[in-house]
């Protein structure tokens, strides 16, 4: 059971912690300095929820005899196998083109934002009612959070979107690439079961209709249309990640990885 | 008229124990809401305030400063018109 709990609060912490650092690598080239700020913000905020989330899954570790584990060594240490991120966050900040090294698009990253923290609004609303009171504490905080970051996406979605020709056109675009990974949100799978179970986490099937109703609020005033539904499941919750989580983690863990335990 | 930038906004935030709104800094922004939005992210990263205005920095009307010395400068040799020659009775006398 506590490895279950265990695995569950990792999810929500890699997909912090790996969005944080996609966001990240937004700084120092920003479209403007004021969103260039804003990014490193948000990037800031993610990781904060990261450490929380993480250093809660450490100790979550021990009960099964194991060691407590260190949010450092969680975040550090992994493997890409190890992760259980949701595949959205792990995504580049522009098109998911492989042979490119750092794809940046504005278009995508604030779509994929806008996708992923209006999903955070309704996960943390729902987890303040976690049986798990420390996760219920997490999830108080992030909430503001991730509420402002919905407002700061949801305004350039709209400002985008009902943009000119070229932005309109990056926005489509986005939506449409982004779309499918959306599903593994409410896509059940037997672990959310046993946390629901046990009253830790939702059904994630109830968080959907929140969801819809504020991105489809938000993609209708940029007149932007919602993108058709597709069958397609992302597998990062279970582990099953994409090529581009590899280079990412590369670039974040290398220095912990060459000088294990360094500080400054 | 040519515009490459966003327009300027200047910002004001009031800090938790203040009654005023200070002058911090200026930004660019394309409307309203989105300058609001961007002072949260630019000028309160440290906790330092609790309330934000932002106006077009074409609505400020400000002295040239050059006129300094006629607009300013002669307020300075006048203390007959400050209050500071009354003596206040030791009662009252916490002002």
């Amino acid at each position: 059971m506590s490895n279950a709990h265990f695995e569950y609060v990792l999810r929500l912490g890699d997909s912090s912690l790996v969005l944080g650092q996609r966001l990240a690598e937004w700084t120092g080239h920003g479209p403007v300095l004021e969103e260039d700020i804003a990014l490193a913000n948000l990037a800031l905020d993610l990781i904060g929820q990261a450490r929380l989330l993480l250093a809660h899954a450490g100790t979550l570790g021990a009960g099964s005899g194991k060691e407590a584990r260190s949010e450092d060594e969680l975040a550090m240490q992994r493997d890409a196998w190890d992760f259980r991120n949701y595949t959205i966050c792990e995504l580049p900040n522009g098109e998911p083109v492989s042979h490119v090294g750092s794809s940046r698009d504005y278009a995508f990253t604030i779509t994929r934002n806008f996708l992923y923290s209006a999903f955070q609004v309704e996960l943390w609303r729902s987890l303040e009612a976690s049986s798990d009171r420390a996760l219920a504490a997490i999830a108080e905080k992030s909430l503001k959070e991730s509420r402002y970051h919905v407002r700061h996406s949801a305004d350039w979605v709209v400002r985008l979107g009902d943009g000119t020709e070229e932005s309109r056109r990056r926005m489509r675009r986005a939506l449409e690439l982004l779309w499918p990974y959306t599903n593994e949100f409410f896509a059940e799978d037997p672990l959310e079961s046993e946390l629901a179970a046990a009253g830790i986490a939702p059904r994630s099937a109830t968080l959907a209709p929140g969801w819809k109703r504020c991105v489809e609020s938000v993609l209708e005033e940029a007149t932007l249309g919602v993108p058709a539904a597709t069958p397609f499941v992302s597998s990062g919750k279970r582990g099953v990640h994409t090529e581009h989580l590899g280079h990412l983690l590369s670039e974040m863990q290398f220095l912990q990885r060459t000088y294990p335990g360094a500080q400054w | 008229m040519d515009r490459t930038e966003w327009p300027l906004w200047e910002v004001f935030i009031r800090s938790k124990q203040g009654l005023d709104h200070k002058h911090v800094g200026s930004l660019h922004a394309p409307d309203a809401k989105m300058a609001v939005q961007m002072a949260r992210d630019v000028y309160t990263r440290r906790q330092e305030g609790v309330s934000i205005w932002v106006v077009p920095s074409e609505a400020i009307t400000a002295t040239d400063p050059g006129d300094k010395p006629e607009l300013f400068e002669p307020m300075e040799d006048k203390i007959y018109r400050h209050p500071t020659f009354y003596k206040l009775p030791k009662e009252v006398d916490h002002m």
